[in-house]
């Protein structure tokens, strides 16, 4: 897989001092862009990605060589329109998609990082990011933008830079990773070390990976982020290419065979290490904490504009998670609307044709941006 | 847009910061931003009214008001917009006392069920009354606690807030309701508006 023509990459010279302790420098953060940077620099929406995405939101991942993780949302005509807007969104730190992970080498060691790789958060991720507005002059983006754990560094954008963006649009997300969230990561993290191949992290040759572990990881990921209706309309107890039951162990029913197909893609585009790393980040997201308990301190210094967005069958990241980042944000008085979409689609729904939520999208942003908010 | 608007945009001033409670399609809401420069938020339970709003630039909480204003700090707005809809929840004086703490002032608007249609509705038929502002059976309506203008008046004095002014509205006519009034605006009044205060 030779990536690396395809990939954007700006080194970070500006030391970057971790949660964890460790300070890291001359790093490289992989992004893209989509569409251009008006004269003004008033155009510039910040794209997050969630656990498994990466920097291509939009048109052909020359990776893949599919379409990029929210082709349904970003692009020419759509909610964030790329005729309009110029969309940058980079590959988080301890992701795989060229940003600096764990599956980079060690310059002290010559060797592969694997687990000796410093554990990033949220914060880490942000603070990274915050890098690309200086290296494209942008003083004040018009959004930050992000779906799951986007949202979770939409809030952390905001807490940390509270004067860098006109608009905030946390969708699909929590300010605090609840014991169940944390469970069912620790469920993929445990599927990867339990692959023997993993290695205690130290798979370096390309032919040995954990690709068994990791794709249980993401099967069981997977499951959490569709609802048991959207699950039911769609497969049901239907069968797979047979008449019968097998009595047997292969996949009988369609939603085994689905599943399967879910891991065995997924491990082909993504690292088992940069999975724990990333899964990692997003437990020990607790912005309440951060805050001492008061989550709404995270927020009394901005002006920005919120928007919130939560979906019906989300149980994954519930409404009523989303609705306490809306209540914090009242007790501040900051500028926020709500709006809970009504899918069957589970927390995914962010990333599908959901229409309500497009339509939702598209007129929050274009509305905000006429009225030129400062 | 209902008459009302234009007597409830003469109650706020300007640049005030106001919550409409039950904000429907945003309609007064963008009447009071063009008319009053107001910096104002709604509230609204209906998921495709909120979309409206959203689609006006419109700044909006789905929720529902006899729940979700327990979210609002105390003195958050300097008036609290509550149109025509008291009379739909289940303890009005909650409602009433949440408008109160989170606004300083409250604008409340009931449909008068004093109004002398409503009264002959019922005496002559014998059946609920449905007129055009209450369009609704009894089996199927919205509103459970329908009140008259004097009924408002005297709730004022048994849940203790108060009135700073009462107008009622007939056809398009605005008038101020007082103690010697009282009795013939509730009968020909088909809108009461209140604009009240702890």
């Amino acid at each position: 897989m030779n990536i690396k023509e395809n990939i954007k990459t700006l080194i970070v010279e500006k030391p970057l001092k971790l949660d964890c302790g460790q300070t890291i420098s001359n790093f490289p953060l992989a992004y893209e862009t989509f569409g251009s940077l008006n004269n003004e620099k008033d155009n510039a929406i910040l794209v997050f990605h969630a656990l498994t995405g990466d920097q291509f939101v939009t048109d052909i991942n020359p990776v893949t060589k599919k379409d990029g993780w929210w082709s349904n949302a970003v692009g020419s005509g759509k909610s964030i329109d790329t005729d309009k807007y110029f969309v940058i969104c980079a590959n988080v730190i301890g992701g795989c998609m060229g940003s600096f992970g764990p599956s980079h080498e060690n310059p002290k060691t010559k060797k592969i990082y694997g687990t000796d790789f410093p554990v990033i958060t949220i914060n880490d991720m942000v603070n990274a990011q915050i890098n690309l507005l200086d290296f494209f002059g942008i003083k004040k983006l018009f959004s930050v933008v992000g779906g799951s754990m986007g949202g979770m560094q939409v809030l952390q954008f905001i807490s940390n830079y509270p004067d860098k963006a006109k608009t905030a649009i946390p969708i699909a997300c929590t300010s605090s990773h609840s014991a169940q969230n944390i469970a069912f990561n620790e469920l993929g993290r445990q599927a990867i070390a339990a692959d023997h191949n993993w290695s205690e992290g130290n798979y370096n040759s390309k032919s040995i990976v954990p690709d068994k572990g990791l794709a249980v990881a993401r099967m069981a990921a997977h499951i959490t982020y569709l609802s048991k209706k959207g699950l039911q309309e769609k497969f049901g107890r239907k069968l797979q290419e047979r008449d019968d039951l097998k009595f047997g162990f292969d996949a009988d029913f369609q939603i085994e065979s689905y599943l399967r197909y879910q891991g065995s893609v997924f491990v082909d585009r993504f690292d088992a290490n940069s999975y724990l790393y990333i899964t990692r980040a997003m437990d020990y997201f607790d912005l309440v904490k951060q805050f001492n308990g008061n989550l709404s301190d995270a927020f009394k210094n901005t002006k920005a504009k919120f928007f919130i967005i939560s979906f019906t069958s989300d149980w994954l990241y519930p409404t009523q998670e989303n609705k306490d980042i809306v209540i914090a944000l009242n007790a501040v008085g900051a500028n926020v609307g709500f709006v809970e979409i009504e899918s069957d689609k589970g927390h995914d729904s962010f990333l599908l044709n959901v229409p309500d939520f497009l339509k939702a999208l598209k007129n929050f942003l274009d509305k905000s941006y006429a009225e030129k908010l400062s | 847009m209902k008459p009302e608007y234009k007597i409830i945009s003469d109650l706020i001033e300007k640049n005030a910061k106001v919550l409409d409670v039950g904000c429907d399609d945003g309609t007064l809401m963008e009447f009071l931003k063009t008319n009053k420069n107001v910096n104002i938020r709604g509230i609204e339970i209906s998921k495709e009214k909120v979309q409206t709003c959203i689609a006006k630039g419109l700044t909006v909480i789905e929720g529902n008001a006899e729940f979700d204003l327990k979210q609002f700090p105390n003195d958050s707005f300097e008036y609290v917009i509550l149109g025509q809809t008291l009379q739909a929840f289940i303890n009005p004086e909650t409602v009433i006392k949440e408008l109160l703490r989170v606004g300083n002032k409250a604008i409340v608007t009931i449909p008068n069920f004093g109004h002398w249609k409503v009264r002959l509705n019922l005496l002559f038929k014998g059946t609920m009354p449905i007129t055009n502002s209450l369009p609704h059976d009894w089996y199927n309506t919205p509103n459970i606690h329908m009140c008259t203008i004097k009924d408002f008046v005297r709730f004022s004095k048994i849940i203790n807030f108060k009135i700073f002014k009462s107008l009622a509205l007939i056809k398009e006519n605005v008038s101020d309701i007082n103690n010697s009034n009282l009795i013939f605006k509730n009968l020909f009044g088909e809108l009461g508006i209140f604009l009240i205060e702890k």
